[in-house]
């Protein structure tokens, strides 16, 4: 009989042996860019020629660039409209669902078709809806008497379009969410409130969102990280204009990483974000931590 | 909330969700004039199948279509692979750095696409894969939310499995093929219908690292459709075009439904 290996010294080397394919093109493909981009925002660097440390100077500049504050006003105007009217219209759809119903798969079926097509797609499709010559939205109008709007090409109205469809893309998946947030409230609270007489609109108001309330600012915060990232629907309907109305901050990115090819520039931006989107994280996850210790300890 | 008013919410939003895809379908069967009428036509009639006709007569489409189905087979099949075994070996064995190691994996996840963009075009630049499938793939082929998923699976495992099989002298290497894999469906489902989504959908990256017009996928392909077309839209081809790129997305969809929200609930609640 041959003698037995220690189980655990074979086990190092197959662990390791395991995980390396994984590890090497996470490493490779995804960290290393991370950590480049980094340095990358301190020189400046066309691609062709060597990149040149010019330190601090792409930050300020970017500060310096008139079209900076325009950038951020857009996006952050972005983010805070769409969270407002994604957040209450998810949360009225996930209130709807949250009963005995026959046919509720067909329903979060429905509003999942938006989720799993192509930003570029969709995108295609509401072009043609805010089409101003025979478009659905300005035919709707007409019936109720009204003149037709332009909608993508007025600086007025460009970015609330924009808002209004990524919100018809991403309702299903927060719609989901929210229900599973509301499915898991605690019954004998809802059921003891309605014995003390709060039914309707003050028991949602009163009991029900407050007690949702975490899960509410958790959908929030992982939609308003999406909402930052905006960028496909801009790159095909409105090319960041008219004049600059609709450049957010993704897509002033790529045209500075590939129009004008100010890389320097452009990874610089990308850490800006990235510090953005790392804080909202951050939030989080403290946040999350914070009320699963509550929950334990009651 | 109230019964009716419930379901009445419901219906208010299943239309609204579902009409731009009615009128995606009936524009893309009606003839360019119908489309452009005045006042326009609201149904298709005739119905026409010339969009589709022409569409897919341009060999363009069906190239895209192809390059499209290669990445995400391609992709999904390297993920779920490379997923597997690194989430197997971060659950159930022990080696040196295995937590440091798992947890710049999860960092890799909160890091947004952009940040890494511009170095990955100048990496894959500098490989000569401008241009290649390489480009569209390789990078792709592994991903911290597969690995985070199978590590879930995996943690699930009995230890008294794995013990019998030591003593029947199985190696780790068998035991994660024959036994251990084997269990994980769910989990590659999961991590297979999310991977399919994301590669088909995808537009950023295959936009920037492909220029040529028969490497195009989907997404790319159709947006350069459109901008063709920027001064006068021949609307009803367009639909029939975009139709033919979102059919697999919706077919897959529907058929793997439950294992996409399963996959929903763990990223967003626990990732």
């Amino acid at each position: 009989m041959q003698p037995v290996r220690h189980p655990l010294r074979s086990e190092r080397i197959w662990g390791l042996l395991l995980a390396s394919p994984a590890l090497f093109i996470i490493g490779v493909f995804s960290l290393l860019p991370t950590l480049a981009s980094f340095l990358i925002g301190f020189t400046d660097w066309d691609l062709l020629g060597a990149p040149k440390w010019v330190g601090l100077d792409n930050y300020t500049s970017l500060l310096a660039d008139p079209v900076f504050p325009k950038v951020v006003a857009n996006t952050l105007l972005f983010v805070v409209l769409y969270l407002v009217l994604d957040l209450v219209l998810a949360l009225a759809l996930a209130l709807a669902l949250n009963q005995k119903l026959r046919g509720l798969g067909f329903f979060r079926t429905a509003y999942f078709l938006p989720v799993v097509t192509s930003m570029v797609a969709v995108s295609i499709v509401w072009e043609w809806i805010f089409d101003p010559r025979g478009g659905a939205l300005n035919e709707v109008l007409r019936w109720f008497g009204g003149e037709p709007v332009h909608w993508l090409s007025d600086p007025a109205t460009a970015l609330p379009a924009l808002v209004v469809m990524s919100v018809w893309k991403s309702l299903g998946t927060n719609v989901v969410l929210f229900l599973a947030g509301l499915q898991a409230l605690p019954g004998e609270v809802l059921e003891s409130a309605e014995v003390d007489g709060a039914t309707g609109w003050r028991r949602f108001w009163h009991v029900t969102l407050p007690l949702l309330g975490p899960t509410v600012l958790l959908v929030g915060i992982l939609a308003g990280i999406r909402a930052f990232q905006t960028f496909d629907s801009v790159y095909i309907m409105t090319h960041g204009g008219p004049r600059r109305s609709t450049t957010v901050i993704v897509y002033w990115l790529f045209q500075n990483a590939f129009t004008y090819f100010k890389l320097g520039k452009a990874s610089a931006l990308a850490y800006m974000l990235f510090a953005v989107l790392a804080g909202l994280t951050w939030v989080q996850w403290t946040l999350r931590k914070r009320w699963v210790h509550q929950e334990q300890d009651t | 909330m109230n019964r009716a008013l419930g379901l009445t919410t419901l219906w208010i939003g299943a239309l609204l969700c579902a009409a731009p895809f009615l009128l995606l379908i009936t524009t893309s069967l009606m003839t360019y004039e119908q489309a452009m009428a005045y006042p326009p036509a609201f149904w298709p009639s005739p119905l026409t199948l010339d969009n589709f006709r022409k569409a897919m007569g341009e060999g363009a489409l069906w190239r895209w279509f192809g390059n499209s189905v290669l990445v995400a087979v391609l992709t999904v099949a390297g993920q779920i692979l490379t997923g597997a075994m690194a989430g197997y070996a971060f659950a159930r064995m022990s080696f040196r750095g295995r937590d440091v190691l798992f947890f710049i994996v999860l960092m890799t996840m909160m890091v947004p696409v952009q940040v890494n963009l511009v170095p990955l075009f100048a990496l894959v630049a500098r490989l000569g894969w401008v241009d290649t499938y390489q480009a569209l793939i390789i990078p792709d082929l592994a991903g911290a939310f597969g690995i985070f998923l199978f590590r879930q699976w995996f943690m699930g495992l009995p230890k008294e499995l794995e013990d019998a099989a030591r003593l029947d002298g199985c190696s780790p290497w068998r035991f994660f093929w024959t036994v251990a894999l084997p269990t994980a469906t769910p989990a590659v489902a999961t991590l297979g219908i999310f991977q399919f989504l994301a590669s088909w959908n995808t537009f950023m990256w295959p936009l920037v690292a492909t220029h040529a017009d028969h490497l195009r996928t989907l997404p790319v392909g159709l947006a350069a459709f459109r901008a063709s077309m920027r001064e006068t839209t021949d609307w009803p081809l367009l639909m029939a075009a975009t139709t033919v790129a979102i059919v697999p997305a919706i077919i897959v969809f529907l058929f793997l439904q439950k294992q996409f929200m399963k996959g929903l609930m763990d990223g967003a609640v626990k990732g």
